[in-house]
């Protein structure tokens, strides 16, 4: 396995509007294996935000140090090559759209990369594929859904043929459909492109999928594993106010009153088999 | 219904004309304003009335789109001709009563300006009906350049044009959206004198100009996500060619221009 981003104590410190210095970021260490699927959950202000500006180099480290694909992204020479490697989808679908159709849009990446033009034309067709908005290749971005205008979103960071993508709270502004259509397609790059996925959320069902979950609080990181180990802690994870999914709660609560169900219940399928022995 | 709002007076079709490269089209539309100015003579407007009939044919624009365009200008037109048709000094009187007179060559004149500016309107209406707002920015950015050596920001300039497009629609539903909350709480956009409205509308652009502000910092680090770092070694996913039929229109332009050449200076 090779170790695609490695961050090593990074500190970020940022002025809020009384002149205070606030620790955004106070010492984490995070590695991510390639094709991993990783997902990180943390409520507002926990530092989960600013973690993913580092991996694409938007923000730097004021102390430590962040490796992408072996590049040192405080240097000023790997910068491009990073935001290449490292694509980042935002949270606001209508703020990250430059051009005034889908396909100029999408091919805005490669553009800025200066790859020839009927390079463009073939990145933007297969990446258009991959997300399933082919059909909408000529439309114009304000007649698109949320979810539809986030899958074209993570298109334009696929046509830059990235190794990782970051995406920031992507789901957060959709409704339940347009979340699971971009949580599908999200699911269907790491699965079928290889694709190392950061994927930052705080709805806990988007992070019973994942190879592993990291909980964030307080610019630290406080919990790690796979999504059955962490949300195994329940009370933990009550403490710090963030949520379980809706299943392993009830098994919580089933376990507190003396039923014989394992604490690590992720989906409804498997509560019903625990219920049923 | 905000929805469905387009930009400019984009006609959308599939014509000879909509599919010219923009740049031609561009250079053709600055061509004929010139010509317009140049023309001293009724043979030359006739010339120049037959290329432009011909190319509003051939776009398969409803000549009804291109007379709505002059609307606007009726007033600025009629003027022009009273004016010039008054206060041009002549020899040959055809008409005097009170203190007014007119002449032939304030008449001559007269026509002239009006025609000119009819003809000015039509030209660049071809030019905004045929031509989508995205290749009307491309192609400028092409034609402006080669100013680049003079530090002109065209790719900028192309660049925020295309930005704006973009988020015209966004921002127009936000408006829509803020008035309706603003509304709901009893604010009045309908009623009162123009200074009451005026200062009725400043509950509506204040949210309007942080929201917008807030978008361009968003895109801003978007873009520079994407690897955005100006105009410098960017390539096109769609690259501007010239087709036979760029040279077609070209050529049948110099024709035009030739035989209004003949006109002013061999007769």
């Amino acid at each position: 396995m090779e170790t695609i981003v490695k961050i090593r104590d990074v500190h970020f410190e940022y002025m809020n509007f009384e002149e205070q210095e606030i620790a955004a970021l106070d010492g984490v260490d995070l590695d991510v294996q390639k094709g991993e699927f990783i997902v990180i959950i943390g409520h507002n202000g926990s530092g989960k935000s600013t973690l993913a500006k580092h991996i694409n180099a938007l923000l730097q480290p004021s102390r430590g140090t962040v490796w992408i694909k072996g590049m040192d992204a405080s240097d000023e020479e790997n910068l491009w090559n990073i935001r290449q490697t490292a694509g980042m989808v935002f949270q606001n679908p209508d703020n990250q759209l430059v051009a005034t159709i889908v396909e100029e849009d999408v091919a805005f990446g490669p553009e800025n990369l200066g790859i020839p033009s009927t390079e463009i034309r073939k990145r933007v067709d297969s990446a258009l594929a991959a997300v399933g908005m082919s059909e909408f290749s000529d439309a114009a971005p304000h007649f698109l859904s949320g979810g539809q205008k986030q899958r074209v979103a993570i298109a334009g960071v696929l046509a830059m043929k990235p190794d990782i993508i970051v995406l920031d709270e992507p789901t957060a502004m959709l409704d339940p459909s347009g979340r699971q259509e971009v949580l599908n397609t999200v699911k269907y790059l790491n699965k079928h492109e290889g694709i190392t996925v950061i994927h930052i959320t705080h709805f806990m069902e988007e992070a019973v999928d994942a190879d592993r979950v990291v909980v964030m609080e307080d610019g630290k990181v406080i919990l790690e594993g796979t999504p059955r180990e962490v949300f195994e802690q329940v009370d933990l994870l009550k403490e710090i106010g963030l949520d379980v999914p809706q299943v392993t709660e009830l098994a919580h609560e089933l376990r507190c009153e003396g039923l014989d169900i394992p604490p690590d219940v992720l989906t409804v399928e498997e509560m019903v088999d625990a219920l049923c022995q | 219904m905000l929805k469905d709002i387009t930009i400019g007076q984009y006609y959308p079709g599939r014509s000879p004309v909509h599919l010219l490269d923009p740049r031609v089209k561009i250079a053709i539309t600055f061509l004929f304003i010139f010509i317009v100015f140049f023309i001293k003579s009724y043979i030359g407007y006739a010339i120049l009335f037959a290329y432009l009939l011909f190319t509003i044919i051939i776009s398969t624009i409803p000549p009804k789109l291109i007379l709505k365009s002059l609307r606007p200008l009726l007033f600025v037109i009629i003027l022009t001709f009273v004016i010039n048709m008054f206060f041009t000094v002549g020899e040959d009187v055809i008409v005097r009563f009170w203190k007014l007179t007119i002449t032939r060559e304030g008449l001559n004149q007269a026509i002239f300006m009006a025609l000119r500016l009819i003809f000015l309107v039509m030209g660049t209406s071809i030019l905004t009906l045929t031509t989508s707002p995205i290749e009307l920015t491309d192609g400028l950015e092409y034609i402006l350049s080669p100013l680049k050596v003079f530090n002109f920001p065209a790719h900028e300039l192309a660049m925020m044009m295309t930005i704006a497009l973009r988020f015209i629609p966004t921002l127009m539903e936000e408006t829509d959206k803020i008035m309706k909350a603003q509304m709901a709480r009893g604010a009045d956009f309908e009623t009162g004198n123009l200074i009451q409205r005026a200062k009725s509308l400043v509950p509506l652009l204040v949210p309007l100009f942080i929201s917008a502000f807030r978008r361009a910092d968003e895109l801003a680090m978007a873009m520079e996500a994407r690897c955005y770092r100006g105009g410098e070694n960017r390539t096109r996913l769609k690259v501007l060619k010239t087709e036979t039929r760029d040279y077609i229109a070209i050529a049948l332009t110099c024709v035009m221009i030739f035989f209004i050449m003949l006109d002013r200076y061999m007769f």
